[in-house]
């Protein structure tokens, strides 16, 4: 029979191949590299599609890791193997801003792109909630104050709404929410359920003495089954809203934009989720997004300067932009124009709190 | 003697009929638990059969809708003065123009009477933002268009598609749009025959988009392709290598009992810690670029590699001794035993091995989110080394999209995973079949 390998040229054939790939981590990269929040993600990737297709730039990349994870990527280092762009769904904490100062990343552009509104859904079929973030907190919390009075907490006995607020539906309390390593589920308990939680004075106390245990207090939801994780996909959450009437979800402003013919959004504190209300900064559960920018990259990385002005530009975070119809709560005027400023000097940031 | 025999004839009656009852008793619940057995299995074809209908059902009943896609027929006018303002003539004007003026202006033509700012705005809403690189890319591949008139169809924005599709109603409020004018403007078109379901041909030629309408699997279908080019050429020269020496040449001791045991072991590892694997060495410690699919394919070799050298193991061992020792009986050396004779009767074994590994490597995405291949990547990749995504992560990432027209391309980018597994496993029965021999 034939011989049908030659085992010489075989092994060499491996090992070149080994050693081309090996060569490449020193090449220059010619595309932007960005990973970081999925509530970004839609956003930045609009936006790079666009740079793509008109600037002679290759389309950026863009990894969706999750605020957190992203960032540590982006604060391994400085060099062509790290990313270039950090999305994030928060604010970069000052723990990070040392990390990132510890692996020589020292000079960072901060970038707030607009705010997203984070929204309680409902199916159209049920009757419209009017929420108060004090609901909210009532509702959701493992522990709440003891509705009988004084300064205790219990474990929370809340099964209906109308337990919770006699304002509210007769409705059993059952809540899709996202999972914690979600920069949803961090906005919520921190501007929802804390927020609700300091309507309680002798909570709010706490956190002047012992922060740790008001966080534990404010910010702990509850795991008897009321609240249910239901994942990253919101999608997912929406389809289960359209089954049952009585259920609740939590997930952002654009998911609710794309699917008004079948959910709807609560109030909170009389204030409808919509486009204006979380614009003003009336609509009280919203976040700010961000971008952080490797000062070093701009200029060794083809293109990262370009496309900072082509997201900074008014044809995309303006008023009118494009990414407003994406459902990004676009910056008020005066805001826009300071981190177009900061854009185009490239101003680091200075010490985070 | 036989007389001695108390069952046959000497005493035909008690003894026969006590065990033919015995017998026949038996006989009944025999075949009760035999015709069982039988409805077990059939109940058990038939629930798997179900379910694989309901999926298949709910897969291409979503899905085949994306493979048409609403268009819009505009007389586009290649207009000098608005491509070139200045008239300067220079061929790199042609790409930096702004074509959205061009669709702009059709429009502007078709509904002479849409003259407020919000009101246009809403109806160049109508086209898909993107039709204005078609038309770039049309101008640049064929520069004499400049100044001529052309009727063409034009991709409409998602929401149009949707709505012809009847995937969103009629009513107040469909996605978030104001609806009223821009419903009775599809209407018009539709009536004009201006506004058409049509092929979705950027669903198979274009790489990954945030919009509904141009998004496509060319890019994730290339870096799956690449991907496994990568697994195939590593994974299999090193699987059957070590196949054939563990098989052929390797002693029979502790240690090959212990590489054994590790081989079967690793088969069985989740793929995400070869994910994690892969992060470590290849991207960490060797510096290979993040996204790019020849690290999805390393990371992919390692999860294969188990598969495939046990699949070759077992095709080799069953290659009867004889041949190998009629072989050696005339003089061959070992390796020439091997070589020449074993591995051609064991290759048709292995190949089906590596292909239903590869099988498994295509529909894998946990690993590959390590190694950073879950992105958004516009550009379909031309090499191994450019960043891309893969089949499975595609299908992740459009599924957790909040547009609605991304529901429909999901379900179709499904289909065509599975039309890709096909293909590799028909290729499997094939190859199996024609090289196949018995003994």
């Amino acid at each position: 029979m034939r011989r049908i390998f030659h085992t010489g040229p075989m092994a060499g054939l491996i090992a070149a191949g080994l050693a081309s790939s090996l060569a490449w981590g020193q090449v220059a990269r010619d595309y932007i590299s960005i990973v970081g929040s999925s509530t970004v993600y839609p956003f930045a990737t609009v936006v790079a599609e666009q740079f793509g297709r008109t600037s002679k730039f290759r389309t950026p990349k863009i990894e969706s890791t999750g605020s957190g994870g992203g960032i540590r990527l982006f604060c391994a280092g400085v060099g062509v193997k790290h990313p270039d762009v950090a999305n994030s769904s928060r604010r970069i904490k000052s723990s990070e801003v040392t990390e990132c100062a510890k692996n020589g990343v020292r000079e960072i552009v901060e970038i707030k792109i607009g705010y997203d509104g984070i929204v309680f859904a409902s199916s159209v079929a049920s009757s419209r909630l009017a929420l108060t973030r004090k609901a909210i907190f009532l509702a959701l919390a493992r522990q709440v104050p003891d509705p009988k009075g004084g300064a205790t907490l219990i474990t929370n006995p809340y099964r209906t709404w109308r337990d919770v607020d006699p304002a509210l539906p007769d409705r059993i309390i059952e809540v899709l929410g996202p999972p914690p390593t979600s920069g949803t589920r961090d906005a919520f308990v921190e501007l929802a359920m804390e927020g609700g939680c300091k309507a309680f004075p002798w909570i709010a106390a706490i956190k002047e003495e012992d922060e740790v245990k008001f966080k534990g207090i404010c910010q702990t939801i509850r795991e008897d089954g009321r609240f249910i994780e239901a994942g990253e996909n919101d999608n997912l959450i929406v389809q289960k809203l359209k089954a049952n009437p009585n259920a609740l979800g939590i997930f952002g402003y654009s998911f609710l934009e794309q699917n008004e013919d079948a959910v709807q959004g609560a109030t909170v504190d009389g204030q409808a989720p919509a486009f204006q209300a979380i614009a003003s900064g009336a609509y009280p559960v919203s976040r700010p997004l961000f971008f952080y920018v490797k000062k070093a990259h701009v200029g060794p990385i083809p293109g990262l300067r370009e496309f900072l002005a082509e997201f900074t530009s008014n044809k995309t975070m303006g008023a009118e932009g494009y990414l407003s119809d994406k459902g990004l709560i676009p910056l008020p005027a005066a805001e826009l124009s300071a981190v177009q400023q900061a854009a185009r000097d490239l101003a680091a940031m200075g010490p985070v709190k | 003697m036989s007389n001695d025999n108390p069952g046959a004839d000497a005493n035909p009656t008690r003894p026969v009929s006590e065990a033919r009852r015995k017998v026949e008793a038996g006989v009944a619940r025999r075949h009760a638990s035999e015709r069982r057995f039988r409805l077990y299995g059939l109940f058990s074809v038939m629930f798997g059969i179900v379910f694989l209908g309901l999926l298949l059902a709910s897969v291409v009943g979503n899905g085949y809708s994306a493979f048409r896609q609403a268009q819009v027929r505009l007389d586009i006018h290649f207009d000098r003065a608005l491509l070139d303002p200045e008239g300067r003539a220079e061929p790199g004007l042609l790409s930096g123009a702004d074509y959205q003026l061009l669709v702009k202006s059709a429009l502007g033509e078709q509904f002479p009477e849409v003259t407020e700012r919000r009101e246009r705005r809403e109806l160049n809403g109508l086209v898909s933002p993107m039709a204005a690189y078609e038309l770039r890319d049309l101008l640049l591949a064929n520069p004499s268009l400049l100044g001529t008139r052309q009727s063409l169809w034009l991709p409409a924005d998602d929401f149009v598609d949707m709505l012809l599709k009847g995937h969103v109603g009629r009513g107040a409020g469909v996605s978030g749009r104001p609806g009223g004018a821009q419903l009775a403007w599809v209407d018009r078109l539709k009536a004009e025959g201006r506004l058409e379901l049509h092929f979705n041909r950027a669903f198979f030629v274009s790489g990954d988009s945030r919009e509904p309408e141009m998004a496509g699997v060319w890019g994730a279908t290339k870096g799956s392709f690449f991907m496994l080019l990568v697994t195939l050429l590593l994974s299999f020269p090193l699987g059957v290598a070590a196949a054939i020496y563990l098989e052929e040449f390797a002693p029979r001791n502790r240690w090959t009992d212990f590489i054994e045991v590790n081989i079967n072991n690793l088969a069985a590892v989740p793929s995400i810690v070869f994910g994690l694997l892969g992060l470590a060495v290849f991207i960490n410690v060797l510096g290979l670029p993040r996204s790019a699919p020849v690290v999805g394919g390393l990371v992919l070799t390692l999860m294969t590699l188990p598969v495939i050298i046990i699949a070759a193991r077992a095709a080799i061992k069953s290659v009867p001794p004889s041949v190998r020792e009629a072989a050696l009986g005339i003089g061959a050396s070992p390796m020439q035993t091997v070589f020449h004779h074993v591995l051609p009767l064991a290759l048709p074994g292995m190949l089906t091995g590596a292909i239903i590994g590869m099988a498994r490597a295509l529909g894998e995405s946990a690993p590959l989110l390590m190694v950073g291949m879950v992105a958004f990547v516009a550009d379909v990749p031309g090499t191994p080394l450019d960043p891309s995504t893969a089949l499975p992560v595609q299908i992740y990432l459009w599924a957790d999209s909040p547009e609605r027209a991304f529901i429909e391309r999901t379900s179709a980018a499904i289909m065509v995973l599975l039309a890709f597994l096909l293909v590799m496993n028909l290729a499997a029965v094939w190859l199996r079949r024609r090289f196949e021999r018995r003994w």
